[in-house]
Order: C-alpha cells, then sequence, then structure tokens
C-alpha cells in the first residue's frame, strides 16, 4: 500500500538555494514573458517556477527587424533584450503575478554593473520574488551583458556586486556557452558568491540568405536555441555542476520529460524549458507530467535522487 | 484558460493550387466561428522537424470553415503545400487583431480595399463580412477592391470571388500584362477613385506608399502588416514594428505585429 502510494505520488520537490520548489520546471527567461499571454494556455501554478523575461532599470528598444528565424530543429532570435524597464515590471508584471501561487525569477540585464546593481535594488525586498537570475550572456546586446560572461574576473565581480544589493535574495548567474571553458566561468560566479548558476543561453550564430544574398537577422549574428542546442546543453551542465558546489538551472533545447530528465542526471537541479514554448504553449505541463510518468515507471521516488547521478 | 486558442488539430477538407505557388487550403475547424477579417493563424508544418508556426492570414470563414491562402516561400509552407484533403494539420489562433469595424463612423464613406499579392486574401474576408446581409458594414456609400499582381501569371488569384461578393474589383500588374499597369496605388490614382478609408494590405514598400498617399488625401488607412514570427502571441517580441506612440507592451515605440497588430493605422506606425 505504502509503494503503491509512492509511485501514485512521486516527490519532485526540490531545493535550490535554500528555496524548495514543487518541481524542477521553470520557463527560460525570454520565451514566456511574465506568464501573461501564456496564462491562456498554461495553468502558472503548475510551474516549479516562472522565470521571467530579462529587465533592465530603463525600457530597452532592442534591435531591428528581422529578429527571429527558424534553424534545423531550433531558431535564431536577435531581439536583442526588449523591455519596458523595472518600473513597468513592477506595475504590471510583479502585480499580475500576485494571483498566482507559484515562485517568481526574476531575470535582469544590464549594460553595465550600474545598471544590474539598480534593478537589483528594486527587487530585494520585494517578496513577490523568489531568487534573481542575473544575464551575463545575451549575445545580442552590443554593450555589457556577454563581456560580463566570458570574462571571469568580470563576471566575478559583477556577481559579488549584485549580490551585495540582494539581500536575501538568492542571485543565480546565466552563463553563456560561447566561452571556451564553462567550468571556469561557473567557479567565477562560484568565486563572486553566486548562489546558484543557470545555462546555457543561445550560441552566436549566423545565417545567410543566399538569394538575397543578405543576412537573415538585421542584427546578422543571433542567438540559437531549441532542441538543436540540447546535446551541447547538456554537456556544459554537467561540467559546470561537476566543477562548483552551488545548484545549477539546466537550460538548452529542453522539448520533453527525458530531455529534463537527461538535464537533472547531467547535473541540473531545476530544468528550464525554452523555445519549445512557441512551439506547444503548454510543454511545461507536459513535462511535468512526463517526469512523474518515468518516476512510476521507473521506481523513482524522489526526483532529487537522480541530480547529478553521473 | 482561452482553450479556444490553444494549438490544436484541422482537417484540410480542400486544396487548391491559384497560381505557381500559391494555394488556397480549407480546414474543418472550430476556430471558423470566431475568426475575425485580418486576424491569422499559426500553421504548424506536418513532419514536427519544423518546430514554429507559420503566420498566415484568415482568407475567409463561416460557421463551417476556415481558408487560408499562401505562398510557398521556403521548407515549412512547402511541407503545407504538399498537404492533400482529409490530412491533419496543427494550427493556432485565431490570433491578432483584425480590421477595424467602425459603425457609425462609416456611413457614406468610399471604402477602398487594396490588396498587394498575398495582401489579398485578409482582404477578402473583410469583403465577405462588408457584403453579408446584416452587416452594419452595408453603410458604406461604395466598396472598391483593387488587387495588385506581379504580373498576369499570377491569374489574377482571388479576383473572382471578390467580384462573387458584388465588391467592385480593378485589377494592376506591375508590368502591365494584365489590367492597370502599376501598383494598386497607381490604379486609385489612374482611376480617380475615391477613398475615405483604406484597408490594405501587401508587402511592405507598398504599405508605405499607402501611408503616404493617405496622409496627402486625408483618407483614414487601416494597414495590416506581416513581420517573421516565433511565437504569435506576444511572448517572444520577435515580431515587431515601430510605432510613432510609446507601445502597450515595452513602451518603446516597438508595437507586436502579432498582438498589437497586424492591423494598425497606418498614422501610428513609423514604416
Amino acid at each position: 500500500m505504502e509503494e503503491h502510494q509512492k509511485k501514485q505520488n512521486p516527490d519532485l520537490t526540490v531545493q535550490f538555494a535554500g528555496h524548495t520548489f514543487k518541481n524542477p520546471i521553470t520557463v527560460a527567461s525570454g520565451t514566456f514573458g511574465s506568464g501573461i499571454e501564456y496564462s491562456r494556455f498554461v495553468d502558472l501554478n503548475m510551474l516549479g517556477a516562472i522565470t521571467t523575461k530579462g529587465v533592465s532599470d530603463k525600457p530597452w528598444e532592442g534591435n531591428p527587424t528581422p529578429r527571429v528565424t527558424e534553424t534545423p530543429s531550433g531558431m535564431m532570435n536577435a531581439i536583442g533584450l526588449q523591455n519596458p524597464g523595472i518600473d513597468v515590471f513592477i506595475e504590471r508584471d510583479l502585480k499580475f503575478l500576485e494571483a498566482y501561487d507559484v515562485p517568481v525569477i526574476v531575470n535582469i540585464c544590464g549594460h553595465s554593473t550600474e545598471e544590474y546593481e539598480a534593478v537589483v535594488e528594486r527587487l530585494a525586498d520585494d517578496d513577490r520574488v523568489t531568487m534573481l537570475e542575473i544575464n551575463v550572456s545575451c549575445p545580442n546586446v552590443k554593450q555589457g551583458a556577454i563581456q560580463f560572461g566570458t570574462n571571469p574576473d568580470m563576471l566575478t565581480e559583477v556577481t559579488g556586486r549584485c549580490k551585495a544589493k540582494a539581500k536575501d535574495k538568492p542571485v543565480i548567474m546565466k552563463l553563456t556557452p560561447n566561452v571556451t571553458s564553462i567550468a571556469e566561468m561557473a567557479k567565477a560566479a562560484e568565486a563572486g558568491g553566486a548562489d546558484g548558476i543557470s545555462l546555457i543561453n543561445t550560441l552566436t550564430a549566423m545565417k545567410i540568405d543566399i538569394y538575397k544574398r543578405e543576412f537573415v537577422l538585421a542584427n546578422k549574428t543571433g542567438g540559437l536555441s531549441g532542441p538543436a542546442i540540447h546535446p551541447v546543453a547538456v554537456r556544459m551542465v554537467y561540467e559546470a555542476s561537476h566543477a562548483v558546489n552551488i545548484p545549477v538551472i539546466g537550460m538548452g533545447g529542453v522539448a520533453s520529460a527525458e530531455d529534463a530528465i537527461e538535464m537533472m542526471m547531467a547535473g541540473a537541479t531545476m530544468v528550464a524549458v525554452g523555445m519549445m514554448n512557441f512551439t506547444e504553449p503548454d510543454i511545461t505541463i507536459r513535462i511535468i507530467e512526463g517526469i512523474k510518468a518515468y518516476m512510476a515507471d521507473t521506481g523513482t521516488e524522489r526526483i532529487s535522487d537522480i541530480i547529478g547521478m553521473l | 484558460m482561452d482553450a479556444e486558442m490553444i494549438k490544436r488539430k484541422a482537417t484540410i477538407i480542400n486544396k487548391a493550387q491559384l497560381a505557381p505557388d500559391i494555394y488556397r487550403m480549407s480546414f474543418e475547424t472550430d476556430l471558423c466561428k470566431e475568426a475575425k477579417p485580418g486576424q491569422f493563424v499559426m500553421v504548424y508544418p506536418p513532419d514536427g522537424a519544423k518546430l514554429l508556426g507559420r503566420p498566415v492570414c484568415i482568407a475567409t470563414a463561416d460557421e463551417e470553415k476556415l481558408d487560408i491562402v499562401f505562398r510557398v516561400i521556403g521548407k515549412g509552407t512547402k511541407e503545407i503545400a504538399a498537404c492533400n484533403a482529409g490530412d491533419v494539420l496543427f494550427i493556432e489562433g485565431p490570433l491578432g487583431n483584425g480590421y477595424p469595424m467602425g459603425e457609425d463612423t462609416v456611413r457614406d464613406k468610399s471604402l477602398v480595399l487594396l490588396g498587394g499579392g498575398l495582401g489579398a486574401p485578409s482582404l477578402l474576408f473583410l469583403a465577405k463580412k462588408l457584403a453579408e446581409k446584416d452587416s452594419q458594414y452595408r453603410a458604406y456609400k461604395s466598396i472598391t477592391a483593387i488587387l495588385g499582381y506581379r504580373d498576369r501569371s499570377l491569374n489574377h488569384f482571388l479576383a473572382e470571388d471578390f467580384e462573387k461578393l458584388g465588391i467592385k474589383t480593378i485589377i494592376a500588374t506591375d508590368d502591365g500584362s494584365e489590367g492597370i499597369h502599376g501598383n494598386v496605388i497607381d490604379a486609385v490614382k489612374s482611376k480617380e477613385i475615391k477613398a475615405d478609408i483604406i484597408c490594405a494590405c501587401g508587402p511592405m514598400p507598398m504599405l508605405s506608399a499607402v501611408k503616404k498617399y493617405a496622409a496627402e488625401n486625408k483618407a483614414e488607412a487601416y494597414i495590416s502588416l506581416e513581420e517573421r514570427m516565433a511565437c504569435g502571441v506576444g511572448v517572444c517580441l520577435g515580431c515587431v514594428t515601430k510605432t510613432v506612440n510609446k507601445d502597450l507592451h515595452s513602451h518603446v515605440n516597438n508595437a507586436r505585429v502579432c498582438t498589437e497588430g497586424p492591423v494598425f493605422n497606418a498614422i501610428d506606425v513609423d514604416i
């Protein structure tokens, strides 16, 4: 009887930076807005957490169009972090999320350390926010962002500066795969006091229209995401998680429960679903159901048991 | 949750090739009842290797079916075009705002529909609604459709559908091989057509010309824009267009074509 109950009610909870999450599934920043649009398709309360689109201290216009294009088993984007800025985010987006019982991870972007700090300060005392994710890895912004994420010393520095302003809020550094050694960058974030890391952001890519003889994206380069990058992401989650003692949110082309489980076995405590939200708006819910089915099939009582098992 | 908007299966009940690379497809789907002129659907290529939907405007919809007309421009649309009656595709929608249907404001006004190339389908749905017996839009003093094509090889596709609705329809071709020689604006000028209100859909240079013409002639113009999209529902911010005023989402003069559009008042966009 007890065995049966365990199989019926598998334990999906995970611990991350001192918080307990009801399941390991969240969304990748920028693929879900603040949940306002997708709340028509998805019961947000089912998610382990919602990770909001990057927000800066002032509104950002983003890049010219075309900003997106499909690629084999994935897509490229060069949105350029268009966002309304922290004032509107607090008044509108966090207000909207008050109605839901879901932890909120706010992704923060900036052109300079001061800009990151300004946003962190605004959210440090906000009870509606569970964790902060610092985007030091967007490939589509000319200044800041990825520069902080590709230089270990700068990464340690910006991590420490954000931590100093974050008070009790855990700070997660979101890392770029566009580096020689992801393990080195993970260690740099840990050295700066990060409570966790998330990876991978998109891979810098390029696509050319051979008939128009021009770049497909107005920005020339864009970030590659989707199932095409999933094996790269699994490898990097494995390398990064084995290099540090802080937990990892794994992301990169997760399209199924199997992909999410694979990411956790590689070392991720939580898993974010990104581009595939565009293809299947309710994919997160089906991934959570799929994880439960996998646990029942394999006799896995606690999902946390598989984290970093390889 | 808004269940009717979620991606769902739709059965193809008819497919016809209208011109080289241009197809009309009819779907059996519940979406037909909610669709409004100017809205679009995301159509997902069937084999699953391509992940994003293809945004396609709704060419007509009634109580039983929804039609799209599209051109094969890449591998995804090629896959969709290869499907036949009986095949099932995933579609999502109806999405976007649609053409405004001003009630009292249209009385005694002349309406001109300007369709360039693949712009004609979204206007056909509008024309159909305008022509319906109980339509409040019958208050228009006159309705004229002007359809522009590259050349005669496009078989002035859909022109007969406009004519069948009792709407005066003028054809123009870029090379003069059929109808008026020139674009849709050339046709408005050469035929001296009065336009108080313009609804237009077509390539961006044409829509820029419509905006300019409307400004010069004190006409209201509603233009339907096209942009590359990923999500189609306002999340990804891939499909923005420059706007004169602050946009609703980001307050940075970059409105989402999928959500605040695809139809904009021409004076509101900076194209």
